[in-house]
């Protein structure tokens, strides 16, 4: 199909489409108005109440997301974990399918951080060495406080997983690979996606439906209420983590491996 | 006026797909469809936003305060996580097929090789 043609059939795809959704979000509640003609109570209302009286956490947000309705969480949790994995199955295997001998690796690695990553100035060093251990600790923090306060699994994941990438920023890629090796960070992603799944499990063991919340929903407030909700966040917290930083890694593997390549022809001609 | 949100998430959509229609690189048929995602986060937010609402998080107000949907907030920041992978998978596929033929215009890309 060649452009014209394309832009055509977009066109009237665009003002059909456009003219539907005039009509449709025409009739909606005016913005700002969220239940307050209609429907005075709202779910999202029902669900605040539930939140603080039914499960005893203060974040009706995380309430959603790990307990109200955490099957749909667990969802996305697996396109996160396949997209993960399709990444990294689709990076490696062009880097296993590039020819190496092993001679040339041995005497390649010293050299590959020389030439690619521009070594950090001292300040940057200073500074990052300054800021991982704070950058690990906030993390942990904002994971394991996602009932209390906004955070939970996913906001902590990401931040957690920016810690190596400070490391690779201050030091270089050999570094990098050195704390995060992938064994560890696929155990750590396999135990977030599968310990979900079992915490779930749990609940059909006991006689509940599948995710339902059996643990004690402990004292409003304090850092072990809501039951399984922080038991999941950190779950997801550990697979955000792992699935982040496994991309990293799986696309940093796959640069330098490729400017090796590069290099290699250039030292061939 | 009062619709304005609902418009602008439209246009944000019908942009990002025009975008993609129109796409000569395949890195930038992926930056269009991170347009189309953003426009879902922002129909979300104006329908859960309520005039004078507060954050959901009652750490520190009464349980009676009115506050913006929970739920459409929940879905977004799963959302976003979810985004930024599916994001490095089509990154990864662009850089396999840079390798695999050498160049990113859609248009160029018609034969499947085995």
């Amino acid at each position: 199909m060649n452009m014209p043609t394309r832009l055509t059939l977009f066109l009237l795809g665009a003002m059909a489409t456009g003219f539907l959704y005039l009509k449709g979000a025409t009739q909606l509640p005016e913005f700002g108005h969220y239940g307050s003609s209609f429907y005075p109570q709202t779910y999202g209302d029902a669900i605040n109440h539930a939140s603080i009286f039914a499960r005893h956490i203060t974040d009706s947000v995380t309430g959603v997301n790990f307990d109200i309705r955490a099957l749909d969480t667990l969802g996305e949790e697996f396109i996160l974990f396949t997209s993960v994995m399709g990444a990294v199955v689709l990076l490696r295997e062009a880097y296993e399918k590039t020819p190496k001998q092993d001679d040339h690796e041995q005497s390649g690695q010293k050299e590959k951080s020389a030439i690619h990553a521009p070594k950090a100035t001292d300040a940057v060093r200073l500074w990052i060495l300054g800021m991982t251990a704070p950058t690990v600790l906030f993390g942990f923090y904002i994971v394991l406080h996602g009932q209390l306060t906004p955070g939970g699994g996913f906001q902590g994941g990401v931040i957690l997983a920016t810690a190596p990438l400070l490391i690779f920023l201050a030091q270089d890629y050999e570094n990098f690979k050195r704390i995060t090796p992938n064994t560890l960070l696929e155990i750590g992603e396999s135990l977030g996606a599968g310990g979900y799944a079992c915490v779930g499990a749990l609940a059909l063991l006991s006689g509940a439906p599948f995710l339902a919340n059996i643990f004690p929903f402990g004292q409003t407030g304090s850092i072990l209420s809501g039951g399984i909700i922080p038991l999941i966040s950190f779950l997801v917290g550990l697979e955000v983590a792992g699935g982040f930083v496994l991309l990293l890694a799986a696309f940093l593997q796959d640069l330098f491996s490729s400017s090796d390549e590069s290099k290699e022809k250039e030292s061939a001609q | 006026m009062s619709h304005l949100p609902y418009f602008a998430a439209a246009y944000l959509f019908l942009l990002g797909l025009y975008g993609i229609a129109s796409s000569r690189h395949l890195i930038h048929l992926i930056i269009c469809l991170a347009i189309v995602q953003s426009s879902t986060y922002a129909i979300l937010i104006a329908i859960g936003y309520r005039i004078g609402g507060q954050a959901p998080i009652f750490a520190s107000m009464s349980v009676e305060t009115p506050t913006v949907d929970p739920v459409v907030q929940a879905l977004m920041l799963t959302d976003i996580v979810v985004q930024a992978t599916v994001m490095a998978l089509l990154l990864a596929l662009a850089i396999q097929v840079q390798k695999k033929t050498g160049n990113l215009d859609p248009n160029s890309i018609r034969k499947l090789h085995g």
